[in-house]
């Protein structure tokens, strides 16, 4: 951490940037919120920890509008984003400069099994251990690291940046899992089945809108899901159809541009595996139209917005 | 959920392209060949027009079964407009699938202005289809779970 604080206090002092986009100190060690410093005093808050999940890439586009460069920390799986926005002439590279972190797992502190909790120790970035220390108002309790992790750290794309102006910072391989095995099961059920656990899993949303707000693809200037009768970016005016095809809309507008971040299983307060849709389409394209990754070739043509003349039919391989 | 109801009768929203398959659907009709009335035809400038929203906003409207028809590959009159639409429907329809809709409620048939009895047939088989499944409700019900 403290590597990273001295170098964006140079690269302030320089005025190669002109504002630091990373995170601020919360009450407790996994309280951490992104934000912007503007100058050396004010990086006494910034900190980075395990908990520094959040993926800033979305932040750039703001940024992008601002006046100088921004400096911006970036994890692995965040690069793609930042890349596929940059495809999508949302950010501005020349406007970023990015410093690729590397990266040993992000953990969600829902995941530590504890509540009440005052501290966490052993959860620091590059020096973090495998077994955390959880202080809770109770007592002393320990939880691996590798289970407090969040989902997507488990199925990791790999800790190569995709795009950097300098990297610091060591990163561990903690893929242990197949990316798209969920699916598969799901793929594997009766119709019945699937319907019972899609139906049980999004009853429980509450149209919160935080997978949209979060969503690195989901950055129109106006979203269909914004309320038409009032100037405010929440949903208010809902209609039964917008209730209840959410889910499905937002997949199908990030189908081919979700880079499978992750962000939206993250902050999802109903636990919803949100990443069941996102992977589910990435995994047709992958097995219709070839491999792609949104993120990583920025001259890509990307799968929705091309097409061979042998594709396959709609529905072809129906039962 | 499948009706024992002989007499009831699928809704049915059609999609069809102006150039091929709208002309179709005149031909079948000017050659009295028949297909249920109960299909609602909806004219749209060329497949690649209907917006997968499209096909979702027609179920919640009460369609129990919705058919996109376009021109054949290679002869969309917008000479590519089908092969987005085929992409875009592939996805959609297996994403419906996945989500425990019943398979057969969507379709894509390429009907050209030439083929009255190919669009005729297509819509009495995808009628017959629908009608087995019974009213579509599952979409509906998706977030309902108490
Ligand atoms: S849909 Fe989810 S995983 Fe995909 S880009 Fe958006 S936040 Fe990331
Ligand atoms: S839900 Fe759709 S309209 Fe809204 S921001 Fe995401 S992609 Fe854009
Ligand atoms: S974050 Fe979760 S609860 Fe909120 S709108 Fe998205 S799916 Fe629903
Ligand atoms: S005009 Fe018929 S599919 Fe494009």
């Amino acid at each position: 951490m403290q590597e990273l604080i001295h170098r964006a206090k140079s690269l302030l002092e320089s005025g190669e940037v002109s504002r630091v986009l990373g995170w601020k100190k919360g009450e407790n060690v996994f309280d951490v919120e992104p934000a912007f410093f503007a100058t050396a005093e004010e990086l006494e808050n910034f900190v980075y920890n395990g908990f520094c999940g959040a993926n800033l890439s979305k932040y750039m586009i703001e940024a992008s509008t601002w006046e100088g460069k921004t400096l911006v920390f970036l994890k692995p799986c965040d690069t793609y984003s930042f890349n596929q926005l940059c495809k999508e002439h949302r950010i501005d590279r020349e406007k970023a400069y990015i410093i690729g972190v590397g990266c040993k797992g992000k953990l969600k502190a829902e995941k530590l099994g504890a509540e009440n909790i005052l501290d966490v120790q052993g959860a620091g970035y590059p020096d973090c251990s495998d077994t955390l220390k959880v202080t809770t108002l109770y007592g002393e309790q320990e939880v691996a690291y590798k289970d407090a992790m969040l989902e997507r750290c488990h199925v990791c794309k790999g800790k190569e940046h995709q795009v950097y102006d300098e990297l610091i910072g060591e990163s561990v391989d903690t893929c242990d899992a197949d990316r798209f095995a969920e699916v598969a099961k799901i793929e594997a059920m009766s119709p019945e089945e699937k319907f019972a656990f899609f139906q049980a899993e999004l009853s429980k949303c509450i149209r919160c809108n935080a997978c949209r707000n979060v969503c690195p693809a989901c950055s129109c200037r106006k979203c269909i899901f914004d309320s038409t009768k009032f100037d405010s970016n929440q949903k208010a005016n809902t209609t039964s159809f917008e209730e209840k095809m959410f889910h499905i809309i937002r997949a199908f507008h990030v189908a081919g541009r979700c880079t499978d971040c992750g962000e939206c299983s993250r902050v999802c307060p109903q636990g919803i595996p949100l990443h069941l849709f996102n992977r589910k389409f990435i995994k047709d394209i992958n097995n219709l139209y070839g491999e792609y990754q949104a993120g990583v070739d920025i001259d890509a043509k990307a799968p929705l917005t091309s097409f061979r003349t042998d594709d396959a039919e709609p529905g072809v391989g129906r039962g | 959920m499948p009706v024992n109801n002989e007499n009831w009768k699928p809704t049915i929203v059609a999609f069809c392209c102006n150039w091929c398959s709208y002309a179709g659907a005149d031909l079948a009709g000017s050659s009295r060949l028949a297909y249920p009335a109960d299909v609602k035809i909806i004219k749209v400038p060329c497949s690649c027009r209907v917006n997968p929203m499209f096909i979702l906003r027609a179920f919640e409207k009460g369609a129990d079964g919705v058919i996109l028809c376009g021109c054949h590959p290679g002869d969309c009159h917008y000479s590519t407009g089908n092969y987005y639409a085929r992409r875009r429907m592939t996805l959609l329809f297996s994403m419906l699938d996945y989500l425990g809709i019943e398979e057969g409620r969507t379709r894509v048939e390429w009907v050209s202005a030439a083929e009255g009895v190919k669009f005729s047939e297509t819509m009495n088989s995808f009628v017959e289809k629908v009608r087995t499944l019974g009213p579509s409700v599952r979409l509906g019900d998706l977030r309902c779970k108490n």
